[in-house]
């Protein structure tokens, strides 16, 4: 029996050839950034789609007129405040899903709850305020493929791209924020579960708070392109 | 090789640069500020006030955002604190996405024009 192992078999540890990570982070957190990456390209050519119909169109739905109300509060005449509240939110929520990655570079196991209970709280309100958008706009008759009967004429088509897309953009950011709380519950399962405690690390912590991180990102471009340009 | 992988995630550890509970604040409140900021332009000087929405307040509208996109990435998400190799290869291949954003303008600007001079 041959002593010496070959080439081959020989456990290797350069920074090439499976040692370590060239980059210095974990292979899953790398693969988190990729996923990441690829997803902010589909979220992206449905925005580019958007602004390229916005910019074809000969009309379009005024955003003014038709987000101005503060479902609960006030029907009509408010623009831009419900919107608001819902980007504050989400952005809150960020800042918790950071504060629980803090803490669990510091392994302390009660912060961690806290903040992610906190995050997912903020999560499942913002869901709570685009499922209050979505009805006021539906009841105003938007929907996918139908559009109020105010509109006329030429307007029309416009109208009718803005009600697919929106619901469809929206739609697609609002299925990721819930993947995101779902996650987040599970994570903070696991933390309860001291999975982590005895793992030593918080590092899932992060590599989800990215997902999170991420899906904020996304609102804060789908609020600048339809709400605000 | 259970040995082997822990002592790389502790490796990684070590440089790990942190985010401090202040600069997780500050970068907060530039958030905030700058969300306010667009606000401010939409509200007070668009809606009731002497700017007209056109390209300059979407311009800067854009840029306001693109900030903002820049605080989540780089502090947030971490980014900033990762090897220059790593940040290189996640951002460099957005190039598409510029190019892309630059074709479906040209792209929808050409319809505007021929669909307008259709219909009126």
């Amino acid at each position: 029996m041959n002593t010496t192992v070959s080439q081959l078999d020989q456990v290797k540890s350069g920074p090439w050839n499976g040692g370590k990570s060239p980059f210095a982070i974990e292979y899953g957190k790398i693969m988190m950034w990729f996923f990441l990456v690829s997803d902010a390209f589909t979220f992206s050519a449905f925005l580019v789609y958007y602004g390229a119909q916005r910019f074809a169109q000969i009309t379009w739905p005024n955003p003014d007129d038709v987000f101005n109300s503060i479902p609960g509060v006030a029907d009509s005449g408010y623009p831009l405040v419900f919107v608001g509240i819902m980007t504050f939110i989400l952005i809150m929520s960020s800042v918790t899903m950071v504060l629980a990655v803090e803490a669990g570079h510091r392994n302390a196991k009660k912060e961690v709850v806290g903040w992610m209970i906190a995050t997912i709280i903020g999560g499942l309100m913002f869901l709570g305020c685009q499922a209050l958008e979505w009805t006021h706009l539906n009841h105003e008759g938007y929907w996918w493929g139908r559009i109020p009967e105010h509109y006329e004429g030429i307007d029309k088509i416009g109208a009718q791209q803005f009600a697919n897309l929106f619901f469809t953009i929206t739609g697609f950011h609002g299925f990721h924020v819930t993947t995101g709380v779902i996650i987040n519950i599970i994570i903070l399962c696991m933390t309860l579960g001291n999975v982590f405690e005895k793992r030593g690390t918080y590092l899932m912590v992060e590599k989800v708070g990215l997902y999170w991180h991420f899906v904020d990102l996304v609102w804060v471009f789908v609020f600048t392109f339809f709400y605000l340009v | 090789m259970s040995e082997h992988h822990t002592s790389v995630e502790h490796g990684q550890e070590e440089h790990h640069a942190d985010m401090s509970k202040k600069l997780i604040w500050k970068v907060f409140f530039y958030l905030l500020a700058i969300t306010c900021l667009e606000f401010f332009i939409a509200l007070v000087l668009v809606y009731n006030g002497p700017l007209e929405k056109g390209p300059l307040v979407n311009f800067i509208y854009v840029v306001l955002t693109l900030v903002k996109a820049y605080f989540i990435v780089a502090y947030f998400m971490h980014l900033k604190f990762e090897r220059m190799g790593f940040i290189i290869c996640t951002l460099i291949v957005f190039v598409f996405i510029i190019y892309f954003i630059i074709l479906l303008l040209t792209e929808g600007s050409y319809l505007h024009m021929h669909l307008h001079h259709a219909f009126s």
